[in-house]
């Protein structure tokens, strides 16, 4: 098992789970396979950072991996 | 202007610029596409801040839904064009500004008509499909691009300079399949709207002066309920 830190953001925050701030998760889990495990829609998540870096639902989440997930916001 | 009133309305902004980079706004050009949460507060901020050239452009009308965060917008003003009431405020802070208003809907045909010859596009849009076309218009154009997007009470912010990628690294390469961006669930918020227009305004500024950090390849956010404020590195 590894510890991540997730945040959700905007609409996807009625996703969050107990303890998101150091949740553990198995060590073979991509964001993808986290995503689904949350029980997001997929097409809810549109941009992935870890560690303040943007990347794609392939990525396998570390130990320690600060994970947020945003939806689209285009609003002016 | 004449050098004792130019010195006495930007007094306040010496020496954070100087004479020179003061002269330098005030003949640089910047057009605004949207001129409601975001759009408003860029407006009376790059007003204020000195743009010699402001260009308005919005289609829209004032609703009373306008109220709770379009500073532009007044219980008088709903029904009247978004650019008129934006042209009238910019010359009620300062009559030597040279305002271009336009009352139209963007399509893919007139965008480049209305940014080319500009310093900077300021993307104040509600729409992600328009704001692809904004980037294509502003690409053909050479013309750097300050994209602010609000939804509740988050807010984010990124530079796009034409040889960059942008809005495919924020909202996924552009699809056929319209992207519906999730304020249509939560709404906007004022101080969100407002806190993302300064923003937005900050980066206008430094591309102008060539000052400062750009948010270039990166993507700020502003989320108000926890404090999160961040910058992600896009690439």
């Amino acid at each position: 098992m590894i510890k991540i830190d997730l945040r959700l953001f905007v609409t996807l925050s009625g996703y969050l789970p107990e303890n998101n701030e150091s949740l553990e998760i198995h060590g073979d889990t991509t964001v993808e396979k986290l995503i689904m495990n949350l029980g997001i829609p997929d097409e809810l998540v549109k941009l992935i950072f870890i560690n303040g870096k943007r990347r794609d639902r392939a990525y396998l989440l570390k130990d320690g991996d600060r994970v947020g997930l945003f939806p689209p916001v285009g609003g002016g | 202007m004449e050098v004792s009133k130019f010195k006495e309305r930007y007094d306040r902004n010496f020496n954070t610029f100087s004479p020179e980079e003061q002269k330098k706004l005030g003949a640089s050009s910047v057009v605004i596409i949207g001129l409601g949460g975001l759009g408003g507060g860029v407006c009376e901020m790059l007003a204020r801040v000195g743009i010699g050239r402001l260009i308005l452009v919005d289609g829209d009308v004032f609703e009373v839904s306008n109220l709770n965060r379009q500073v532009l917008s007044e219980e008088r003003l709903i029904g009247v064009p978004k650019a008129e009431a934006a042209r009238d405020r910019v010359k009620s802070i300062n009559s030597g500004i040279e305002v271009i208003h336009r009352i139209e809907f963007l399509g893919e045909k007139n965008l480049y008509e209305q940014i080319k010859g500009s310093d900077v596009v300021m993307d104040c849009l509600d729409s992600i499909d328009t704001r692809f076309k904004l980037q294509d218009a502003a690409k053909k154009a050479s013309i750097p691009i300050v994209s602010g997007a609000i939804a509740g009470v988050t807010g984010q912010v990124t530079t796009i300079f034409p040889e960059d990628k942008g809005y495919s690294l924020i909202y996924g390469e552009k699809s056929r399949k319209q992207i519906q961006g999730v304020e249509t669930k939560t709404g906007n918020i004022a101080y969100c709207a407002l806190f993302t227009a300064a923003l937005q305004s900050s980066e206008c500024v430094k591309i102008l002066l060539n000052r400062g950090d750009l948010l270039r390849n990166k993507l700020l956010i502003a989320e108000l309920w926890t404090n999160i404020f961040e910058v992600m590195d896009l690439v």
